[in-house]
């Protein structure tokens, strides 16, 4: 019954090429390549609107392939959705989990839509109430539930069939920091058990934490990849300094600085300069450029930083409100 | 997609034991629904007009409604489930896009709710030929038929009731179907009245709705006065049904996956 699928240790669990996707003639997907290789965690990062969601669900076979390749487990989406979804994870973006049921009977329904055996269920359904720390919800109605035992709740259901690639949709938007870190905390556990990831977000320190990868999409095309540390590397340099203007009623004290001087200043000495508002952003490559200016900008307000990848995404996707 | 006719027949079981599981919790309240209305149709329309109704082929008023009453039954059940039951899973709940990331697929997600909408016809229909067994309005063991077909009428007019879910932009859009398609039948495919003798174009107008072909079967069955013409109304009922079993699967296909 089970197709052995032709999946060498070393071939990509998801390979796209040239994939694309409108939705009634809108393009949302515009051509884009990447792999998902066995046990890594990958991230793709993006703006609302970026084509993160419609890609994971041409993986999952929800949203049919628009153009393009796109296999799963080594075989086209569309050849065997059943084949391929039987070996997927999916927790969504949304909150689906079903409300008719209890916190354990979630699980139990979802071990039999993947056909897994009466005691199988049981055991399993304890085990992942146990690792998402819910046992004592068991019985709990869904609509008792927070924010963030839903979500570990969508996590443990998504585990059930012990599936090869884990795919989530934004898993913690929404929750509040205690929550997060402990769904971070989980997912970092199932990763090192050897759980290949595939996540959207945009959080930038979730992608941080958790992905060993990141693509960076916006507008439906990916703009940049590469390790966390090396987007960095490449895009922004090392440090980051930010220039504030004064504060009303806090005048300039005689003899101090002034704020034009010192925005010029930053200008021209930082690798690349970003302004928003009257804010002003100095990236550098050399750390030592930067403290080199920090005593010209003595009385200010400003902060000195290290680059993070947040400025990354900001330099690649643009300042501009998405929505 | 992969997997036989067997595969599909398991997953939409799969589907019809979760209906099953979220319903035993609250039974007892969907039971009143489901078999109270008939009762109260059955005592006010058999019993309160049918005093002043002569009888027809020979017997009481009631016993020429009952059954048209279990067709009728049948029909509401099912057209319920899959509007309002149905729409609520697919929109709001988002049960649909959960069971169709798993191994299950949307037609087979169809068929469960179909189904479980037509379990629901068969119980309603137990419910109401268990009351007619001891008043005496049985009168053949052929009225155990009744419950399969029961099923059927549950299939189709389940199956009718998810074609509008699939294009339902909101609750409301179900009174159209509940007046002008479930209403119309109700009344007018010989439940309450018998078509004969009725003006040729009223005839075959009540023709074309397929209840009166539920009605006209459950009838014989129920009385014992089985003629050939009755395959006439078993193939009408069967094409129409799997018609619309058929339909619904596409529609709702294209409105979940994009």
């Amino acid at each position: 019954m089970e197709p052995s699928a032709p999946v060498t240790p070393d071939a990509p669990l998801v390979r796209a090429e040239g994939l694309v996707k409108a939705y009634d003639g809108e393009p949302v997907v515009k051509g884009i390549d990447f792999e998902v290789r066995r046990g890594e965690c990958l991230g793709f990062l993006g703006p609302n609107g970026a084509g993160k969601t419609t890609t994971i669900n041409m993986i999952c076979c929800f949203v049919r392939v628009g153009g393009g390749t796109l296999e799963v487990f080594g075989r086209a989406v569309d050849e065997d959705p059943r084949a391929i979804k039987r070996r997927l994870g999916v927790v969504s973006q949304e909150n689906n989990l079903d409300p008719d049921l209890s916190v354990a009977k979630n699980l139990h329904v979802y071990g039999r839509y993947f056909g897994l055996p009466g005691p199988e269920r049981r055991t399993r359904a304890a085990e992942l109430l146990g690792f998402v720390q819910l046992e004592e919800k068991a019985d709990a109605h869904i609509r008792t539930l927070s924010g963030g035992m839903r979500r570990r709740l969508t996590l443990a259901r998504a585990l059930i069939s012990s599936p090869e690639l884990l795919i989530l949709d934004e898993p913690t938007t929404g929750l509040d920091p205690q929550a997060r870190h402990l769904v971070w905390q989980k997912l970092r556990a199932l990763n090192r058990a050897g759980v290949t990831m595939l996540l959207t977000t945009h959080y930038m320190e979730e992608a941080e934490q958790l992905c060993d990868r990141l693509l960076i999409m916006d507008q439906g095309r990916i703009i940049a990849r590469g390790t966390p540390e090396g987007l960095i590397a490449e895009h922004i340099g090392a440090d980051a300094i930010e220039l504030f203007p004064r504060k009303a009623g806090r005048d300039s004290r005689d003899g101090g600085p002034r704020p034009e001087a010192a925005m010029r200043l930053l200008s021209e000495r930082a690798d690349h300069v970003e302004r928003a508002g009257d804010e002003v952003y100095g990236f550098f490559r050399d750390p030592a450029a930067a403290r080199a200016i920090l005593p010209e900008l003595a009385g200010l307000d400003f902060l000195h930083r290290r680059a993070t990848l947040e400025d990354v995404f900001l330099r690649l996707t643009g300042r501009e409100l998405r929505e | 997609m992969s997997g036989g006719p067997w595969t599909r027949l398991v997953n939409a079981c799969r589907v019809w034991i979760r209906n099953f599981e979220s319903w035993k919790d609250f039974a007892t309240a969907s039971l009143v629904g489901t078999v109270a209305e008939p009762l109260l149709y059955f005592v006010a329309i058999g019993y309160g007009l049918g005093r002043f109704v002569q009888p027809i082929d020979g017997r009481p008023y009631i016993a020429f409604l009952a059954p048209g009453l279990i067709a009728s039954t049948a029909m509401n059940s099912a057209a319920f489930e899959t509007t309002f039951g149905s729409f609520t899973r697919l929109t709001e709940q988002r049960t649909y896009e959960a069971i169709v990331m798993t191994p299950i697929s949307v037609g087979e997600v169809v068929a469960g709710d179909v189904f479980w909408a037509a379990s629901k016809s068969v119980l309603a229909a137990t419910v109401i030929l268990g009351i007619m067994l001891p008043l005496g309005l049985v009168h053949t063991p052929w009225a155990t038929a009744v419950l399969p077909l029961a099923f059927v009428v549950g299939v189709m007019f389940g199956s009718l009731g998810m074609v509008w879910t699939a294009l339902a932009p909101s609750y409301a859009f179900f009174n159209y179907f509940f007046t002008l398609v479930v209403g119309v039948m109700f009344l007018f495919s010989g439940v309450f009245f018998p078509l004969t003798g009725l003006p040729g174009w009223a005839v075959w107008a009540a023709r074309v709705l397929p209840l009166t072909h539920a009605v006209a079967l459950m009838r014989a069955l129920t009385g014992g006065r089985l003629e050939a013409s009755l395959w006439l109304n078993a193939a009408f009922l069967l094409a129409f049904t799997l018609a619309a079993f058929g339909f619904a699967k596409r529609l709702i296909r294209r409105r979940l996956i994009r």
